[in-house]
C-alpha cells in the first residue's frame, strides 16, 4: 500500500509486519520514532504476541535482546550513536553467541563534541563486531531491508544491523510502499532457532572457550559472513519475486558502464551524488556511481567487478578513521588491489555537515582532472582549524578546543555550504 | 568398636536432623530425586561457599518450578568454574552473556517465555539470574535496578563473598570495611578497605518495593531452600542475597566455610531476614550475639587487625556496625522467624 509517511514510521510498520516477539526500547535520537511507533502498535493491540520493554540503557536493551533471542523469540531493537557505543560489549556478545537479533541504527555522529546529526561514525565503529551491516539509501529501502534482515539473520544465526541515515531518512516524509502481511509472511518463515534455552532439552550457552577452539569459533563467524555474501544477492531476487521491487543486494551500480570515474558511497547521500552524476553526464563527463548496500560482509568481488573498467574512483564517506583516513576507502582499496586504479578518499558530511551538489560538482571535476589529494575533507573550514592550531601553538592553556572553535565560527543558523 | 552417639541436633547447629523429619518436611537436597542442577565435577575451590549456595538455591528453584527453569549467569567464579567446556556442570538450560547484564538477559528470557506461552508454544517456565557481588552490586547494578523497577518476573540471586575473587580478590562495593583485598592493601594508617557508607543491596532492593527480598547464608541451608522456594511462588521481581564465604579471598580454612557464614550471622555482621514490598517480615534471630572478634580473627583478610598491638578502635567500629544491624533488623527480638 502506498503511503506518505515518516521514515521511522515506515520502518516501524515493516518491523511489525515481521511479527517480532520481543522489542526493547531505549530513547536516543534520531532512532526514537521507530520504537515509539512499535510501542504504540503493541499497546493498541495492533501488534499481538509481542513484549515491548522499556529498558534502562542501551546496554540493557541489547542484553534483554540476547536473553529473548536465546529463548527463541524474534527480537528487535533500535539505537544510534552513543547508544550503540554504550551497548558495544553486548553487541559483540550477540554476534559471538550467534543470536539473530535485528537492530536499526539511525546513523548519527559520535561525541565528543556531542552532536545529534547524521554521519556513519557509529555503525562503522562496529565494523568488526561480527554483525551484518546493511545501509539503506532511501526510506523504501530501509523498510524493505528490515524484512530481508530478519530472514538473513535467522537463516545464518547472525545479528543484522540495518543502517539508515539519522534525520535525513528517519525523519523524512516520503512515499513508501508498505507491503501486506500476506507478502511478508510468504517471504519470512517463522523463526526456527538453532539453539534455544528450553527445560525440555537443557543446553549451556556462553561457556568459556580457550586457545584450543577460539580461532575456529571466530573463523565460523567469518565463514557465516562469507555465506551472507552469497545469500544477500539471492535474497534480493527472492524479495523481488514476492514484492516486485529490486531492493537489497550487495552493491548497486548507476551509469557506470563506460565511466572513467566512479564515485563510491553508502546511504542517503547516494541520491545527491546521482543527481550530480546525471548533470555531469549531461555535460559529457564519463562518471558513474557505485552504492554499497552491504558494508559487512564487504563485497570485495562485487566492488572489484564494478570498478574493473574505470580509471579512477572516489570513495565519499561519512566517516573518518582518525590518524589514517577513510574506513570504507580502506576496504575499497583492498578490493581493487593490483588493478592499477587511482583512488581518492573524501571524508564528508561529518556531524550533519550538508553535502551539497555544488561541492560535489567541484570535487568530482577535480578528481576527473587528477588534481584531488589522496584524502580530502569536503568543505572543511581551514581558517577555523588553522586558527585553533595557532592558538595551541601560542598558549599552553588554550582551553577546550571545540568551544574555542565554535566561538571563532560565531552564531550561524547552520553550516550548509 | 566405639559407639557413634546419635544427636538430635546436628553438630553446632540448631537444625533438627533430616532423619527425624517426615519425608515431606525434609530438605530438597535430602531428596534422592533432587536435580543436581550444579552437578559434581566442577572446578570450584575446596570449601567454596558459592558452589554450595548455588547448588542448594538452584535445586530448590527447580523443585519449586517442577523443573521448568532457565538460568542466566553473570561472568565470575560461578560461571568459570562450572563451564570449562567441553564439560558443563549445569543440568538446566543456562546462559552466560556478560559480567554486567545477567538481570537484563533474564528479563529477555522472561519476556520470550511470556510471549511463547501466550502463543501456546511454551509452558510456564521461570527464570533465575545469578551473579557474584561484583556482578551484582557493582557492574551489573544498573541492569539489576532496571529489572527491579519494571518488576520483571525474575528471581535474582547474588552470591556475596565480598570481593572480585575470580580476578584475584579485588575490592567490590560489597567488600566489608577494613578487609584486606588486592586493591585495599593492609598498609598505611587505615589498612584494608575504607569505612564507607556501605552498599547493602538487599536494602536497595527493598527500596524498589519489589514483592520479595531475602538474605541468607550457607550456614542455614534449610532457610535458604525455604526462601528460594517461597520466592519461586511469587511473580515479579525477587532478590535473594546469599553470604557465601570464600576460603581463597577471606583466608580461611576450607572446612570453615559454614562456620564463617554462621559467625557472620551470629555476630550481626550479616543480617538474615526476609522482606515483602519493602518491609521486613521476618528475621533469623540471633540467640546469643557473639563479639565480632570471633568472626574476624580466623580470617587472614583481617590479620592486620590482630598484630602485635590489636587495632582495638577498628574492631570497635566493626562491632558498632554489627550492633547497628542487630538494632535495625531487631535480630535479637525473636520476632517473626519461621
Amino acid at each position: 500500500m502506498l503511503k506518505q509517511t515518516e521514515g521511522s514510521h515506515a520502518v516501524a510498520e515493516a518491523v511489525a509486519l515481521c511479527r517480532p516477539e520481543v522489542i526493547c526500547a531505549y530513547p536516543i535520537s534520531p532512532q526514537t520514532h521507530i520504537v515509539e511507533g512499535l510501542g504504540e502498535m503493541v499497546k493498541s493491540g495492533d501488534l499481538k504476541d509481542c513484549e515491548f520493554i522499556n529498558v534502562e540503557s542501551e546496554f540493557a536493551a541489547m542484553s534483554v535482546a540476547i536473553g529473548s533471542s536465546a529463548t527463541g523469540a524474534r527480537t528487535y531493537t533500535a539505537t544510534a550513536s552513543q547508544g550503540l557505543l554504550f551497548m558495544v560489549e553486548a553487541v559483540y556478545n550477540a554476534s559471538g553467541l550467534g543470536l539473530p537479533i535485528v537492530m536499526t541504527v539511525a546513523n548519527r555522529a559520535i561525541g565528543a563534541p556531542i552532536n545529534i546529526w547524521n554521519d556513519h561514525s557509529d555503525s562503522l565503529s562496529q565494523r568488526d563486531c561480527g554483525w551484518i551491516q546493511l545501509f539503506a539509501e532511501t526510506n523504501q529501502e530501509a523498510l524493505d531491508l528490515h524484512i530481508q534482515a530478519f530472514k538473513l539473520a535467522e537463516e545464518l544465526s547472525l545479528p543484522v544491523m540495518v543502517c539508515m541515515d539519522g534525520f535525513i531518512l528517519t525523519h523524512a516524509y516520503e512515499r513508501v510502499d508498505i507491503p501486506t502481511q500476506e507478502q511478508v509472511d510468504a517471504f519470512l518463515p517463522p523463526y526456527e532457532p538453532r539453539q534455544v534455552l528450553d527445560p525440555a532439552e537443557p543446553v549451556s550457552i556462553g561457556a568459556m572457550v580457550g586457545p584450543e577452539a577460539f580461532m575456529e569459533v571466530r573463523y565460523l563467524a567469518h565463514a557465516k559472513q562469507m555465506q551472507a555474501l552469497e545469500r544477500i544477492p539471492q535474497m534480493a531476487e527472492e524479495f523481488k519475486t514476492v514484492f516486485g521491487r529490486a531492493i537489497g543486494g550487495l552493491t548497486h551500480s548507476y551509469r557506470t558502464d563506460d565511466a572513467e570515474t566512479i564515485v563510491i558511497a553508502m546511504g542517503s547521500v547516494l541520491g545527491t551524488i546521482k543527481d550530480v552524476v546525471d548533470e555531469m553526464r549531461d555535460a559529457g563527463e564519463k562518471i558513474g556511481v557505485l552504492g554499497i548496500t552491504s558494508f559487512r560482509p564487504f563485497p570485495i568481488a562485487a566492488v572489484a567487478a564494478a570498478l574493473k573498467n574505470c580509471k579512477r574512483f572516489v570513495v565519499l564517506e561519512k566517516s573518518l578513521a582518525v590518524g589514517s583516513g577513510g574506513i570504507v576507502a580502506t576496504d575499497v582499496r583492498m578490493a581493487v588491489t593490483g588493478m592499477g586504479l587511482k583512488g581518492y578518499t573524501v571524508v564528508a558530511g561529518l556531524g550533519g555537515r550538508a553535502i551539497t551538489k555544488k561541492s560535489l560538482h567541484a570535487l568530482f571535476a577535480k578528481a576527473g582532472r587528477g588534481e584531488l589529494e589522496p584524502v580530502t575533507f569536503l568543505d572543511l573550514d581551514w581558517q577555523v582549524v588553522n586558527r585553533q592550531l595557532e592558538r595551541e601553538r601560542q598558549t599552553r592553556r588554550s582551553g577546550p578546543a571545540a568551544e574555542s572553535m565554535l566561538r571563532d565560527v560565531g552564531t550561524v543558523a547552520s553550516k550548509i555550504a | 568398636m566405639s559407639l557413634q552417639p546419635v544427636k538430635f541436633y546436628q553438630t553446632g547447629t540448631f537444625t533438627v536432623g533430616n532423619r527425624l523429619l517426615a519425608p515431606e518436611e525434609r530438605s530438597v537436597q535430602a531428596n534422592m530425586q533432587r536435580t543436581n542442577s550444579l552437578n559434581s565435577g566442577h572446578r570450584a575451590c575446596q570449601g567454596c561457599g558459592e558452589a554450595l549456595g548455588a547448588r542448594y538455591a538452584i535445586d530448590a528453584a527447580m523443585n519449586a518450578t517442577n523443573r521448568q527453569l532457565i538460568a542466566a549467569n553473570a561472568t565470575g567464579c560461578l560461571e568459570v568454574f562450572s563451564t570449562p567446556y567441553p564439560e558443563t556442570s549445569w543440568q538446566i538450560p543456562w546462559i552466560h552473556s556478560l559480567f554486567g547484564n545477567a538481570a537484563a538477559v533474564a528479563t529477555g528470557i522472561a519476556a520470550a517465555i511470556k510471549v511463547k506461552k501466550q502463543k501456546g508454544q511454551g509452558g510456564d517456565v521461570r527464570v533465575v539470574a545469578q551473579g557474584g557481588d561484583g556482578g551484582t552490586t557493582d557492574i551489573g547494578f544498573g541492569c539489576l535496578s532496571g529489572m527491579f523497577e519494571r518488576n520483571d518476573d525474575v528471581l535474582y540471586i547474588c552470591y556475596d563473598n565480598g570481593g572480585y575473587m575470580n580476578t584475584g580478590v579485588q575490592r567490590s562495593s560489597a567488600t566489608p570495611p577494613a578487609a584486606r583485598t588486592a586493591t585495599t592493601m593492609p598498609l598505611g594508617p587505615e589498612p584494608g578497605n575504607v569505612f564507607g557508607q556501605g552498599k547493602f543491596v538487599p536494602a536497595i532492593a527493598m527500596a524498589h518495593e519489589i514483592p520479595y527480598v531475602a538474605t541468607a547464608t550457607v550456614a542455614d541451608l534449610r532457610d535458604l531452600e525455604y526462601k528460594v522456594t517461597k520466592a519461586m511462588g511469587i511473580r515479579g521481581a525477587r532478590y535473594i542475597h546469599i553470604l557465601v564465604p570464600c576460603p581463597l579471598g577471606w583466608g580461611t580454612a576450607s572446612h570453615d566455610t559454614i562456620r564463617m557464614a554462621r559467625l557472620a550471622k551470629e555476630t550481626g555482621i550479616f543480617p538474615v531476614f526476609e522482606a515483602e514490598y519493602g518491609e521486613v517480615k521476618s528475621v533469623l534471630a540471633i540467640r546469643r550475639p557473639l563479639p565480632v572478634e570471633e568472626y574476624l580473627r580466623p580470617q587472614k583478610r583481617y590479620a592486620h587487625l590482630f598484630g602485635k598491638s590489636p587495632a582495638v578502635a577498628t574492631i570497635a567500629r566493626i562491632q558498632a556496625l554489627a550492633d547497628k544491624n542487630i538494632r535495625k533488623y531487631r535480630l535479637q527480638a525473636r520476632q517473626g522467624g519461621h
